[in-house]
């Protein structure tokens, strides 16, 4: 009964999709958690790094890390080459440092949290109660069908309220904690590695987030270890002019395995938030990291007020032979992204995938892409983009494939397809190739398509209503990097091609 | 059934009109052929009658089962049990024929106010629908119509005809690229569904089709309007002396 096996699951998955169409209307997470807030004063200066390193409990090398990140900082600018236009950002009119009051105190345990921030994640849809999740589950390899066991590090803006699973990770030699704690518990490993992959002088975005990033998730995974279970960050905006600035540090030892999930939302505001994150990985010999994000923080009204600025520095750094790292995005929100997530292949026999979905509807402007740079012998890379413009939005593929002069015999290809609903819109793709040796080989296979008014005729005719006939087509055209995605995040990102592209038709 | 009243209809683009005052009425259990020669309009009458955007609607009326339909959204005369199988079925990649059916029928359901079909049920049913048409596992697990050949997109149409039980079928040159046996296995999945509660508009070319299909009444459609209907007899007069006699006969 093999072709039932598979329709179950795709069966399943379209449902949600309608389901999600029907009920939801406007963007689902738009709501606000009333909490009493802490913040840091508006603006950035030393005194507002310093104050961030002593809200963390931070050792003095950390403070100094930041201090000259700031420093770096100060000295430079903006980056404006991306194709995306928005008004001047006051970065001295942002907070850097929002934090609930109940969090002052850090809580022992979840159990200490304040229980609004717990609602608030429920409504989410993340079950951080360990509890509930030990409740309901058995154990992973126990329910393949239903609900895996995720392991889920939540940021509530600057601060990360909780881990769950932790107990279980410990067992396998996991770390898998905020990284605040980590700079606290594990030094040695921050030390090593923070900013070895993205450097602090690295780019305007990630210099400020060095100097001023609040928390995040960090994650060790011990030589020949795969991890027992799907490791899980939700970042969450909740507070009004504040930027969020977490910070990632994953590293794969020798010969280990783990896959992460991103997820992240923000309430409506009419005013545009700031977000800067940096995340970096290092995948040492043999060892592989599978890292999936599903972004969908506030992308702004129909009129283009408000939404997320996203300028996030990703990099993933296949120091050791044969170690390999996929990227999956699906990108379906921020009024402003600028996002390139990048595969070092330093490693001989290194592999680096980047599969991505980035939606543009309204007035989103999307510049996003990757950079594979290829310096070890024998090494691969596959890009997979597929870009999908509705509304008046504007969507940019950027990438950059570079073959260095050691890198024999190595490979890429890369496939590029844009999708246009409406005559409003835009789509470009932007591809840089540097290839410095005679035996490797690059390929690019670049498509533009519009949502064939053909194809939308055909579901209808066969009872779709329009919405559900472009999301069914976009899904299809989305497939490839669907497929990418572990189990319920695709089922989450086809809901989400749903409903972010409602009102693109008609 | 389906009751279509002095309809007039020209291209939204330009100031051409194309259908000039169709008069056809479709009872419950009947096979109607329309014939013609090629612009006399049976396409763009299948397609008016289904919704597609690019007509005007001059004059006159289409009811099906008392329902005004030129008002509606082609999914609000799907649901209501019209069915068109296009001349040439269209390709939606990355969507496997499957989901595409299964949305096609919940939404249809769902429209009606109905439930949902279960998961199970409908694996049973499209498993049993498509075997009699040949079509396998492997047919129903691609994307719709991508790579399909000629005959299996038409296969495909009756497929989707018989998962949806429309009370109307339209099928438009549902044999043209078709060899005989594939031809056949079509006619067979057509006559399948034939049964009281329905209506069929059988648009052809050929006789061919009508030997396997067997119609009840045969309309010749020129120029925008039907000159003359009979019996099936019709349709083999025009096989054995083409259109023209008819024609000037209209004249």
């Amino acid at each position: 009964m093999e072709a039932g096996d598979t329709l179950q699951v795709k069966d399943g998955v379209d449902q949600e999709t309608i389901d999600a169409v029907k009920e939801v209307s406007t963007y689902k997470y738009g709501w606000d958690t009333d909490i009493e807030m802490e913040y840091a004063p508006k603006g950035v200066n030393e005194d507002i790094v310093k104050l961030i390193s002593e809200k963390n409990l931070e050792p003095e090398w950390m403070t100094n890390w930041r201090l000259e990140a700031l420093e770096r900082w100060k000295k430079m600018t903006e980056p404006k080459w991306a194709m995306v236009d928005y008004p001047e950002i006051d970065f001295q009119d942002q907070y850097y440092y929002a934090r609930p009051k109940s969090m002052v105190e850090k809580p022992k345990s979840l159990d200490e949290v304040d229980p609004k921030l717990l609602a608030t994640y429920e409504k989410l849809g993340i079950p951080l109660k360990e509890q509930m999740i030990l409740a309901g589950v058995e154990g992973p390899a126990d329910k393949p069908d239903g609900e895996r066991k995720v392991a889920v590090d939540a940021v509530f803006d600057s601060v990360s309220v909780g881990t769950t699973f932790k107990s279980e990770l410990k067992k396998a030699g996991v770390i898998f904690c905020s990284i605040s704690e980590a700079i606290k518990e594990h030094p040695d490993l921050v030390k090593k590695y923070l900013g070895s992959v993205v450097p602090v002088s690295d780019n305007f975005y990630a210099t400020l987030n060095s100097a001023v990033f609040s928390d995040g998730s960090f994650v060790y995974i011990p030589p020949g270890v795969k991890c027992p279970m799907e490791l899980s960050t939700y970042f969450r905006i909740n507070a009004e002019n504040t930027g969020q600035f977490e910070r990632t540090l994953i590293i794969a030892d020798k010969g280990s395995y783990v896959s992460y999930l991103e997820g992240c939302t923000a309430p409506k505001r009419d005013t545009a938030q700031l977000h800067a994150a940096v995340v970096e990985i290092i995948v040492e010999e043999d060892a592989e990291v599978k890292y999936s994000t599903v972004q969908n923080w506030f992308p702004g009204d129909e009129n283009g007020n408000g939404g997320i600025y996203n300028f996030v520095t990703k990099r993933a750094d296949c120091r050791g032979d044969r170690a390999k790292v996929m990227w999956t995005q699906v990108d379906t929100g921020s009024a402003v992204t600028w996002k390139y997530p990048s595969c070092i292949l330093r490693g001989d026999e290194s592999q680096g995938e980047f599969y991505s979905i980035a939606i543009a509807n309204n007035h989103q402007q999307a510049d996003t892409g990757t950079k594979m740079l290829h310096l070890g012998k024998n090494t691969k890379s596959r890009i997979v983009s597929k870009g999908i413009s509705a509304g008046v939005a504007q969507n940019t593929y950027r990438g950059q494939v570079n073959m260095h002069p050691r890198a024999k015999n190595s490979r890429n290809y890369t496939q590029c397809d844009s999708l246009l609903i409406g005559d409003k819109c835009g789509a470009h793709t932007v591809p840089y190739i540097e290839v410095k040796n005679n035996s490797s080989r690059v390929e690019h296979e670049a498509t533009t398509s519009k949502v064939d008014d053909d194809q939308l005729f055909y579901c209808r005719q066969r009872g779709m209503g329009e919405e559900e006939a472009v999301a069914l087509v976009v899904n299809g055209f989305c497939k490839d990097v669907l497929q990418a995605l572990p189990m319920e995040f695709a089922m989450e990102a086809q809901q989400l091609v749903a409903i972010s592209l409602e009102g693109s038709v008609g | 059934m389906l009751k279509i009243n002095n309809l007039h209809v020209s291209l939204e683009d330009e100031d051409k009109e194309i259908l000039k005052g169709v008069d056809l009425t479709v009872d419950a259990g009947k096979v109607h052929a329309i014939m013609g020669p090629n612009g006399s309009g049976k396409s763009t009458l299948s397609y008016v009658l289904s919704g597609k955007e690019g007509y005007n609607v001059t004059d006159g009326s289409v009811e099906l089962n008392g329902d005004d339909i030129m008002e509606l959204e082609p999914e609000e005369r799907a649901a209501l049990g019209l069915f068109l199988a296009f001349q040439y079925p269209i390709e939606i990649p990355g969507v496997g024929n499957m989901t595409f059916l299964r949305t096609a029928l919940n939404a249809q359901r769902k429209a009606r106010g109905e439930d949902e079909i279960s998961a199970t049920d409908f694996l049973r049913l499209v498993r049993e629908k498509a075997a009699t048409l040949k079509i396998d596992s492997d047919m129903l697990k691609r994307p719709v119509n991508v790579g399909f050949s000629g005959g299996e997109k038409k296969r495909n149409e009756i497929l989707q005809m018989a998962m949806l039980e429309p009370k109307v079928c339209i099928l438009d040159e549902t044999d043209s690229g078709l060899d005989v046996d594939a031809m056949k296995l079509v006619a067979n999945g057509v006559n399948a569904l034939r049964d009281e509660g329905r209506g069929f508009l059988v648009i052809t070319h050929y006789q061919r089709l009508l030997d396997h299909i067997k119609p009840d009444v045969v309309h010749i459609m020129a120029d925008g309007k039907i000159i003359k209907s009979g019996g099936p007899e019709l349709a083999l007069e025009v096989e054995n002396n083409g259109y023209s006699d008819l024609l000037d006969e209209a004249s």
